[in-house]
């Protein structure tokens, strides 16, 4: 059963992409979600026996790569982790699966889009479930093509395939660090299977490195090339820039890509080699700083966006932070718990603008929007849900998850902590102020599309609604119920057994009330403020806007780094390729090389084509003067 | 060992087949006997290769298969034998060789019995290249490789054939005639050119520094490493599909078989001494070869700039003198002559269609060709190492043994990979993406029955040793092992 949970989606995938002609685009539609679904149902059951009975599994499945000492298998490793991470990602998926048959319903290729999600969901699986870090890296990248394929899916558009090779490409420079780390890893311990790396890891805590002329810890080292990782994949600031391109894709794409899975597995990346993690203070600060950073960033530039999936992008690219912050603080479970909540409801407020720009008739921009929360109840009241759950409203998922990261960097009690918290409770603050802008922009006040009349946009059907209902139910309920076993006294001590490793018993006070009520209190007074903001006083943000021209502008263009980027590294590497190939290879190694010689040799024998004149005077002159110069040199001899 | 010449009948078999279409003037107008008993020559190579593999014993590392005859008396003898090195190499040879038979389906129109011909006699060449334990014997076969090639340049090749054709043989003579003084001069030393016997008597340190250089001169040509590669992206502009396949499926793999064969075997001493030097040269090649691909406008030379950059990774591996890296080394060879000969192929597909290698002809044409798009991408993945395809797993072993020796030289290697990533995808992407702008391309049909049979024969072991490398991997391992055993053994022992 378990190995089934992997291979179904890949079967699925098989089925549809290469079979799709002839069974159709109905069958494959059905075929493809089926088998997602069921491999979802067997995930469940998984992690059923996971808490119940503390299963734990690790099967080989066959030999990929043993060369000399490198030893590693295919493999299906099961624990606690990967059972959270399964039930995630087959249930994430198979909603989607079920909800692209309505949205895609005009598109000619569906065959190949649901191969696609399908593949998507089995790399997905494999990166997850691996026991080793190569396998990791298989996953890695293949769900890194997948998203290439997904985000590229309309392939007329070069807007959407600049974005896909972007994203392949800047994935691949986190890669580079990855693989990097994979390496170093081997270098240590001459093995890259979890277990047997993590055992040897206590051994080398003081073990020094001279890596590029720098002396650093080798602990610290691994640990943050590993991150480097782990930023591309999940969109850390520096490597984020593709994410918000990424929206190029179709929507379902982004709600399992872009929000639930693929750029969580960062994240995970971090909680499984917590063992590794625990032992490098540096490592763990940079992740706290950098998961920060990116949280508050992404939530300001969030804020003046006016593309619907931008704006949910970059408020993905900021929970993200949040997660990478928690496990920065050691709080590894906490940033599973939040990785958890917030695949369903940020799938579920992807998928509500999907059925929103599915009735705009794929209008994005916010602006050309507002007035017809009447018009789309189940929508309206379906992504109301998601946002409040994003933004922690008490006791909806987000409220146990989020607050949890806060207060629990608080009490680490030294000075990242506190810093961290207070920027975590300042972005939470721009979370839920740019979430209502969405919200209200989109449903509330006047109907401002000039394309089509309101009475043209609709609801969507119910294939589309009945998987939202599903993420929603997730929305509300999932932090309540699964708060104990995630991050309360017993799941950590029965729940999380091995699979997270904390150095330090993780500490059980509890954080001042005042404080853990700041937060709710102004991710609720927050609704009225933008209530009035963008609704009601619509004269006052433009005055704003208008006094802080520079900071708007430089917030509107996401801090310049794709700017940046263009100048500093795109621009200057085709530059030194052009002048690599036209002046380095064809002027000096051609011009001096075969084509020098060759010219070499014609100019000589040109010349010592004219001594042939044909006149025998000028031969006997010749004659004359090597016979004089041989003459004098014997004598002077 | 057994009674049949199976190494010599491998050798011998592509040259009489060519024999046969040399003296079979009578159906000189039917073009269809030439092209089938050409591929029924060369299918039956490929067979007799596979028994080969199969009845090869992977637990040794002895040579297997040996024949030896006398051919001058006292000096030079015929002597023919595969180990784990050597045994992938002739195999991807035999197979490399029908599908480019089948693949001459539009593209040569003018002469094609003599283009047989030439490429049957390849194909015993480069077997010979292989299999042969005599230095003496060994030069011969890699010199006369040269020739069949110059002729598939010169003759059927594009408008600039001659400029490219003499270029390919002044570059490649040249390298070749240190390596003809420096066999002489072994022979001097030793008393023998039998590789066997100077595995065993070893050649004295103070020799090998100039011994080596001479013969990578040789090797680097022919690899190409830079910077004396720019013969290739030229020789492959101009050659016709099927040349190009043989160029870089197997021509480019002599030079690499031959550092490993000769240059670490020979001469382990100076191999470790100049270890930087392939390394400074090796990561120059990934990345500078890397950034010229990014901007090449011609589908061929692109690919063509990226083969020098997968070759520096080769190079790169094998100067490890480490198990991974040499092992990575070979699947990378291998994965390469498979990877870049589908690729040559997939540009040979729209050549005979459009007439143009140039990419801004194309775009948009992925509904259009739907088959073609699919195998292109697949290709195009393993070109840039994607792990689940052969690329991947030679690349990482590669980069990992590397990693051991070198940090630096490992972290500049691996930005390569991001490079490689660019170039393919963006070559992609402009050539089958996008939306259709030129309304010539409308009429544009997708792949025939031997276009999809050639290219899933390609397929199928590019995902095969991407997923699953043990067959590759175990037929290499004990020959490895071995020459990494007794090349530490020799190096401590100065």
């Amino acid at each position: 059963m378990e190995i089934s949970i992997i291979a179904l989606p890949l079967i699925a995938s098989i089925i549809s992409g290469f079979f799709g002609k002839f069974i159709g685009d109905r069958n494959s539609e059905i075929v493809t979600s089926l088998l997602v679904s069921i491999s979802a149902i067997f995930s469940c059951i998984v992690l059923y026996e996971v808490v119940q009975n503390q299963y734990e599994e690790n099967i080989i499945i066959a030999t990929w790569i043993n060369s000399g000492s490198l030893d590693v298998n295919w493999s299906m490793k099961i624990d606690s982790l990967s059972a959270v991470m399964l039930v995630v990602v087959t249930s994430v998926s198979a909603l989607v699966h079920i909800y692209s048959i309505g949205y895609m319903s005009q598109d000619p290729h569906k065959p190949r889009f649901m191969a696609y999600l399908s593949l998507f969901t089995f790399a997905m699986l494999m990166l997850v479930t691996s026991d080793n870090f190569i396998q990791l890296f298989f996953g890695w990248e293949g769900v890194g093509l997948c998203s290439y394929f997904l985000i590229g899916f309309w392939f007329k558009k070069d807007t959407a395939n600049a974005a896909a090779i972007k994203a392949f490409v800047v994935n691949r420079v986190g890669d580079f660090g990855f693989a990097l780390g994979i390496f170093l890893i081997f270098y240590l311990f001459g093995t890259v299977n979890y277990s047997e790396v993590f055992e040897q890891i206590p051994t080398i805590t003081n073990k020094n490195l001279n890596f590029l002329g720098i002396e650093i810890n080798a602990i610290d080292l691994i640990c943050l090339l590993l991150f480097i990782g782990a930023m591309g994949k999940s969109a850390q600031i520096f490597l984020h820039t593709w994410l918000p391109d990424a929206m190029e894709g179709p929507t379902p794409v982004s709600a399992l890509i872009h929000a639930a899975t693929m750029v969580t597995a960062g994240v995970f990346l971090v909680v499984r080699c917590s063992p590794i993690y625990e032992y490098s203070e540096l490592a763990l600060n940079i992740v706290t700083i950098v998961g920060m950073s990116t949280a508050f960033f992404a939530a300001t530039v969030a804020l003046v966006q006016t593309d619907i999936k931008k704006i949910i992008a970059y408020s993905t690219c900021s929970q993200l932070g949040y997660m990478f912050f928690a496990t920065g603080v050691g709080a590894y479970n906490i940033a599973m718990f939040h990785l958890f909540t917030h695949a369903f409801f940020k799938a579920l407020l992807f998928l509500g603008s999907g059925s929103v720009i599915h009735a705009f008739k794929d209008e994005q921009n916010i602006n050309n929007m507002g007035g017809v929360w009447k018009k789309l109840p189940y929508t309206y009241s379906l992504m109301v849900i998601g946002t409040l759950a994003l933004t922690g409203f008490p006791f909806l998922s987000g409220f146990y998850s989020k607050d949890a990261i806060i207060e629990f960097a608080y009490l680490r009690g030294n000075t990242t902590g506190y810093y961290a918290a207070g920027v975590g409770i300042l972005t939470a603050f721009l979370t839920s102020i740019y979430s209502w802008r969405l919200m209200f922009k989109t449903f509330h006040g006047e109907y401002n599309n000039k394309e089509i009349k309101i009475e043209e946009t609709h609801e969507s059907p119910a294939v589309m609604l009945i998987p939202l209902i599903f993420l929603a139910v997730g929305a509300i309920f999932a932090g309540i119920t699964f708060k104990e076993l995630f991050i309360g006294n017993e799941g950590f001590k029965y729940f999380w057994s091995d699979s997270i490793f904390f150095l330090k018993p993780l500490s059980t006070e509890h954080p001042p009330l005042w404080f853990l009520i700041l937060t709710p209190t102004l991710v609720i007074i927050s609704i009225p403020i933008s209530y009035y903001l963008f609704l009601k006083n619509k004269n006052l943000t433009k005055q704003i806007v208008k006094v802080n021209q520079p900071l708007y502008q430089f917030l509107l263009n996401k801090w310049y780094f794709d700017e940046l980027y263009a100048n500093v590294f795109v621009k200057p590497s085709k530059r030194i390729g052009l002048f690599l190939w036209k002046f380095f290879d064809l002027k000096i190694i051609d011009g001096f090389g075969p084509d020098g010689i060759s010219a070499l040799i014609k100019k000589f024998s040109i010349k010592a084509n004219k001594f042939q004149s044909g006149f025998i005077y000028q031969y006997a002159f010749i004659m004359l003067l090597g016979f004089s110069a041989l003459l004098t040199f014997l004598i002077v001899k | 060992m057994i009674d049949f010449p199976i190494l010599s009948s491998l050798i011998l078999l592509p040259s009489i087949g060519a024999l046969f279409l040399f003296f079979n003037r009578s159906n000189n107008e039917n073009n269809l006997t030439v092209k089938y008993v050409a591929l029924f020559t060369s299918l039956v190579n490929f067979v007799l290769s596979i028994y080969l593999w199969i009845s090869f014993d992977q637990t040794t590392s002895d040579f297997q298969f040996v024949e030896d005859r006398i051919w001058i008396e006292n000096f030079i003898n015929y002597k023919v034998g595969v180990d784990g090195i050597s045994i992938l190499f002739l195999i991807l040879t035999t197979f490399i060789t029908p599908l480019c038979i089948i693949s001459i389906n539009n593209s040569i129109k003018n002469r094609l019995r003599e283009f047989l011909i030439a490429v049957l006699i390849m194909e015993s060449f480069m077997i010979g290249v292989f299999c042969s334990l005599d230095l003496v014997v060994f030069y011969l076969f890699f010199e006369a490789g040269l020739i069949p090639m110059f002729l598939i340049i010169g003759i059927w090749g594009g408008s600039r054939r001659v400029y490219s054709a003499f270029k390919f043989f002044l570059y490649t003579l040249l390298g070749s005639v240190l390596m003809l003084v420096a066999i002489i001069s072994i022979y001097w030393i030793t008393g023998t050119t039998d590789v066997t016997k100077l595995y065993g008597i070893g050649i004295d340190a103070k020799y090998q520094n100039l011994l080596w250089l001479a013969f990578f001169s040789s090797f680097a040509v022919k690899t190409p490493m830079w910077p004396v590669h720019t013969w290739l992206p030229d020789a492959h502009v101009e050659a016709p599909t099927a040349g190009s396949v043989l160029l870089a499926a197997i021509l480019l793999k002599m030079a690499g078989y031959g550092f490993i064969r000769f240059s670490l075997g020979l001469f382990p001493v100076a191999s470790e001494a100049f270890t930087p030097l392939i390394y400074t040269l090796s990561v120059i090649a990934i990345i500078f070869t890397s950034l010229i691909a990014l901007m090449q406008e011609d589908m061929k030379k692109l690919i063509a700039y990226s083969s020098v950059a997968h070759m520096g990774f080769v190079t790169l591996g094998i100067f490890t003198i480490q198990q991974q890296g040499i092992e990575g080394s070979i699947i990378q060879m291998i994965s390469h002559g498979l990877v870049s000969a589908a690729l040559f192929l997939c540009v040979g597909v729209i050549y005979d269609r459009m007439h143009s290698r140039l990419i801004n002809t194309y775009g948009g044409i992925v509904s259009l060709v739907p088959k073609y798009s699919v195998l292109f991408m697949l290709f195009t993945l393993a070109a840039l190492g994607l792990p689940g395809t052969s690329g991947f797993v030679g690349e990482f072993l590669i980069l990992m043994a590397a990693f051991k020796d070198n940090f630096l030289v490992a972290v500049i290697a691996s930005l390569g990979v991001i490079i490689g990533a660019a170039y393919m995808l963006w070559l992609y992407k402009r050539v089958i993406f996008g939306r259709l702008i030129n309304s010539d391309l409308k009429g544009m049909i997708d792949l025939n029955k031997s276009e999809i049979v050639i290219l899933t024969c390609l397929a199928i072991p590019t995902l095969l040793f991407g997923f699953y490398p043990e067959p590759l991997i175990n037929t290499i391992e004990v020959s490895i092992n071995n020459l990494i055993e007794t090349h530490n053994i020799k190096i401590v022992s100065r």
